[in-house]
């Protein structure tokens, strides 16, 4: 046994977490702003932050993740950060010359109190950010929230410090996609192009954490929303800003900022948020639905009919962010399935908690719901009601083999296996590849537990 | 074959490059402080005569702003010397972070049914996920209920509790939580400062971790575990397996393991590994300081070994058979070596002729930089630059620059405890006598040559390589293959080079001793040979001109 010391025996716990199902938020905050284009995130805390920042997100995406540090020492921890970020911002241009440098902060500099808007004035002072480079920043102490925070915050920092208006309102349409992978942001933009849409995206990491190999290394690839369109973004008709815990800031910076309208969904995961996407996107900026789009959905809707049988009824313990758990577990209910146990590590509110209860209404048995918890918690309740199926990131296959499981991998980070960066979940054809996936894991399981008699050849 | 490494090769040309010239274009784009601080830790290597080494500059403040390898002291100490042992309760006090990333993600294998208890915490994360009133009001409370509730739910032996940054800047009294929680549960609870600030790479927490394990642990049982030549393994983690692979051998050859520091380890033997009779160091860097107290409190002396390598595994196989001087070990010892050889020189002969010539440049750790150009030796391949992510001095250039180290502002913070004889159980293993007699012999006690000192003139050593210089030397030298860490892989595969991870072996291994320098030695031939970099240009991107029309257009 892996985990064998987790037990069935659960006692109420205040103060250890075990097995955590959240990380900190300046990991969110360096993957977001890996999203703006020529952007080098900086993080302004120890070397380790930005070493471990770095190593899990490489881990997850098999691709450079290029950031640097303001390597505080005792020292800096006792007489205040400045001088390590001055040099720092005057070391990046001269040597890496980014276009755009996002610092975040740490659990340090933030306890610490340093001010880094003043430290950013106090650079400029001394001349070093070159003409036409930009700073920017979000605070993210890691002792608030979570990763999904991180990346919440330093999406409407992109809004605080870039976004303008003239007045003039353009037929441009923001989406912000909220904390989901390369692949997801590309078939985002990709559903509202299809509908003729003009659209700004931001964060866009698509691009940056799925490149190609060719023999060129280009630390600042060609991905990424530009300071341009970020700045353009408080002329856009209206934003929709997609997973209330990674979105909504942002959104309500621009509309309180530039007066640009928001739409706060679900993440368009599954038949219906998907739906719900495109109905909000054909709305706000008045165009019809193409049949293109209407055949995927139709294909989609198919493909839940011809396979119903094999997900109806099926229990499924799901755990990870608080969007992507939401989310899931409304598609998993629109199939007819069973969400029994449901964890996000983040925190995300009351009102988050009353949408998960509000999913599973009809689900028609006991739904365990922890917000926040852990996974060693999610065990817990595997082991003393199993299920059929477990949703979670690469940690969970360690619950999952232990239980003897079928595991589906989603959320992040996913160390060990290929996929995430390259095929969405998002949309129409998301839903398929996550349907597929699904029932690869329910059906190799029913073959694998078949008996020389009952094996069938066609499902 | 496997026996090249031995030999120090003649001086490397760097492709016929002027090596100050390459120096002067890593440093080209530094502002001018920086370029200043970088030319002390670029060094050309030049081993004089008397084996002396040029002076480099390490454990110094990385800049900021760089991009280099360095991690922070937590990880030192949690992630590197405590966190490969499976039986204690190690509980990071801070926000969720720190112990998020450092929750199985350095692959230290371990075999929990060697211990009679079968006690394994390693795939578990405990964090007291601090918040922030924990930051304004403080943390003491959480972390004490945190202890309780980590005793109540798993009943461990040991809980140990590592501090991050936060909780040294509010102060939070760590040492004293632990002792009362000690007295409170009966069991052994202890503490280590070791905020990610402190020092200026994970090496500071190395040391706090030898400090602290030194301090709450060696020693408590002195019960004397049966066997012949009674030895400690320490600095070897047990990554991928290589543990394994080197206890295999010791059984093979009848050498007693009473502990390893810390891959398959247990709390138990390091509470009686005093009771050995020699220390065998493999990474100087992250442990030497427990073997020198050790030495200084109970007279086990130290050897420096390394197991990575074939001729050095059977090299420091002989080296223990030298210090406990009995025929019977010996003779098993070359038995030992005379059987793995065979399937090691057949490995080595078979992928010679896709190795032989290639060129690699090894930037990780505190040892592995030194230890696997062994190996790579071994594959007839050259090392043309090399240094370590967080050593000092001594491991580039030998212990006896030790003396010369001034300690700076960023050294002192760290604990140097006074070690004194134990009054009881202080018993030199070997007489001076006896010690002078082995020396003669050229086995050295307490000696580490440093990694300067084996590699040829000419090569280009740098300490704590930044992503700059790691692209300048790539379009520079275009080496076959690269070694480093997770963080540098895909930046230098981009460039159409592999990367071999030396820190994870990218989920391989194990390649210490004699199975994994064959192990090795297959990776290494499936890295440079591999087809994947082939790929890279389309054909039409190969022959861009169109082609004519055919006739029936």
């Amino acid at each position: 046994m892996l985990l064998r010391h987790t037990s069935t025996e659960m006692k109420e716990r205040s103060a250890l977490t075990v097995n955590p199902a959240k990380t900190c938020q300046p990991i969110g905050a360096m993957y977001a702003a890996l999203g703006v284009h020529g952007c080098l995130p900086h993080s302004h805390g120890s070397q380790g932050c930005y070493a471990y920042h770095r190593s899990a997100l490489t881990r997850h995406f098999k691709e450079p993740v290029v950031a640097a540090t303001s390597a505080f020492t005792e020292g800096a921890s006792v007489f205040g950060g400045q001088a390590n970020l001055v040099q720092a911002i005057d070391n990046i241009f001269s040597v890496y010359n980014p276009d755009v440098i996002a610092v975040h902060t740490t659990c340090l500099s933030e306890t610490i109190g340093d001010d880094v808007p003043q430290i950013f004035a106090k650079a400029k002072a001394d001349g070093k950010v070159p003409d036409g480079k930009f700073l920017f920043h979000a605070n993210t102490p890691s002792y608030v929230g979570s990763h999904v925070t991180g990346f919440a915050s330093t999406t409407k920092a992109m809004v605080d410090y870039f976004a303008e208006t003239n007045g003039h309102k353009t037929k441009t349409i923001n989406l912000i996609p909220g904390y989901v992978e390369p692949s997801d942001m590309a078939e985002i933009r990709r559903i509202a192009e299809t509908m003729g849409i003009s659209t700004i995206m931001f964060p866009d990491t698509s691009k940056v954490l799925n490149g190609p190999l060719t023999g060129k290394y280009k630390m600042f690839p060609e991905g990424g929303v530009t300071v341009e369109e970020l700045k353009q973004s408080g002329n856009s008709k209206g934003t929709i800003a997609l997973g209330r815990t990674a979105s909504l800031p942002a959104a309500r910076a621009l509309d309180a900022k530039c007066k640009v309208p928001c739409e706060i969904l679900g993440l368009p995961l599954g038949l219906h948020g998907t739906d719900s996407f495109v109905d909000t996107l054909r709305r706000m900026a008045g165009v019809n639905v193409p049949d293109a789009l209407n055949l995927e959905r139709g294909q989609l809707v198919d493909s839940i009919s011809d396979w119903h049988q094999y997900l109806y009824g099926k229990r499924v313990a799901i755990v990870g962010d608080p969007d992507q758990v939401l989310a899931l577990t409304r598609f998993l209910v629109s199939l007819d399935m069973r969400p029994v146990h449901i964890v996000t590590g983040s925190p995300a509110g009351k009102k988050y908690v009353k949408s998960l209860q509000e999913a599973v209404a009809e689900v028609p048995e006991e739904v365990n719901i922890k917000v926040p918890g852990d996974m060693f918690l999610f065990h817990q309740w595997i082991k003393n009601d199993p299920v059929d199926l477990i949703i979670g990131n690469t940690y969970a296959k360690y619950i999952a083999k232990d239980e003897d499981i079928p595991l589906v991998r989603h959320g992040f980070p996913i160390y060990d296996r290929l996929g995430h960066s390259y095929f969405s979940t998002m949309g129409y054809r998301g839903a398929l590849r996550l349907m597929e996936k699904l029932l690869d894991a329910i059906l190799d399981r029913k073959d694998r537990d078949a008996d020389d008699i009952t094996m069938e050849l066609v499902m | 074959m496997a026996t090249g490494a031995n030999k120090k090769p003649a001086e490397v040309r760097l492709d016929r490059q002027d090596p100050e010239k390459i120096k002067a274009r890593l440093l080209a784009k530094y502002p001018p402080k920086v370029a200043r601080k970088r030319a002390k830790q670029i060094v050309v290597n030049k081993v004089s005569a008397d084996g002396e080494v040029p002076v480099i500059s390490s454990n110094v403040r990385t800049v900021p702003g760089l991009m280099g390898q360095r991690g922070c002291c937590y990880a030192g100490c949690k992630g590197v010397v405590l966190g490969p042992t499976r039986d204690i309760i190690n509980i990071t006090h801070g926000p969720i972070g720190c112990g998020y990333y450092s929750w199985l993600t350095r692959r230290n294998q371990t075999d929990p049914d060697s211990s009679a208890d079968g006690h394994n915490y390693i795939p578990y994360c405990f964090s007291t996920d601090m918040q922030d009133q924990e930051i304004i009001f403080g943390g003491e409370k959480k972390l004490k209920q945190a202890i309780q509730e980590a005793y109540d739910n798993f009943k461990p032996k040991a809980i140990a509790v590592f501090s991050t940054c936060p909780v040294g800047l509010i102060g939070d009294d760590v040492h004293a939580v632990c002792r009362e929680m000690k007295a409170k549960l009966g069991i052994n609870v202890f503490g280590f400062s070791c905020e990610g600030y402190k020092g200026v790479s994970q090496s500071a927490g190395h040391h706090i971790a030898n400090n602290g394990i030194f301090k709450h642990v060696v020693g408590l049982d002195d019960t004397v575990k049966e066997g012949n030549y009674r030895i400690n393994l320490l600095g070897e983690y047990n990554i991928g397996g290589d543990a394994f692979e080197i206890e295999r051998l010791f059984e093979r050859c009848g050498i007693t393991l009473v502990s390893s520091y810390s891959g398959n380890a247990s709390i138990d033997a390091f509470a009686n590994s005093h009771t050995a009779d020699l220390n065998l160091i493999m990474c100087h860097r992250s442990i030497n300081y427990v073997a020198e107290m050790m030495e200084t409190k109970f007279g086990v002396p130290w050897i420096k070994v390394n197991f990575i390598g074939a001729a050095a595994t059977a090299k420091s196989l002989r080296k223990i058979a030298q210090y406990f001087d009995e025929q019977e070990l010996t003779d098993i010892v070359e038995q030992v070596i005379a059987e793995e050889m065979p399937a090691v020189e057949a490995a080595c002969a078979d992928v010679r002729p896709r190795t032989e010539g290639k060129r690699a440049m090894l930037f990780v750790g505190g040892s592995r930089a030194h230890h696997y150009q062994e190996l790579f030796a071994e594959l007839g391949m050259k090392t043309l630059s090399a240094g370590y992510e967080f050593g000092h001095r001594d491991d580039y250039e030998g212990r006896k620059v030790l003396p010369d180290i001034k300690v700076d502002a960023d050294s002192r913070n760290i604990e140097e405890m006074e070690i004194t004889p134990d009054p009881e159980r202080f018993k030199p293993r070997i007489s001076e006598a006896k010690k002078a007699e082995l020396e003669a012999k050229g086995l050295q006690f307490s000696a580490y040559d440093g990694m300067m000192t084996e590699m040829p003139d000419g090569t280009m050593v740098i300490d704590d390589l930044s992503q700059y210089e790691t692209d300048q030397l790539i379009k520079m030298f275009k080496p076959d293959i690269f070694c480093a860490g997770i963080k540098e892989k895909y930046t230098v595969q981009k460039h159409g080079i592999p990367l071999k991870q030396l820190h994870s072996y990218d989920y391989g291994g194990p390649y210490a001793g004699f199975k994994g320098a064959i192990n090795f030695y297959k990776e290494i031939d499936r890295m440079v040979s591999s087809r994947a970099w082939q790929y890279m240009r389309a054909p039409w991107q190969e022959h861009p001109e169109l082609s004519a029309t055919y006739a029936w257009e």
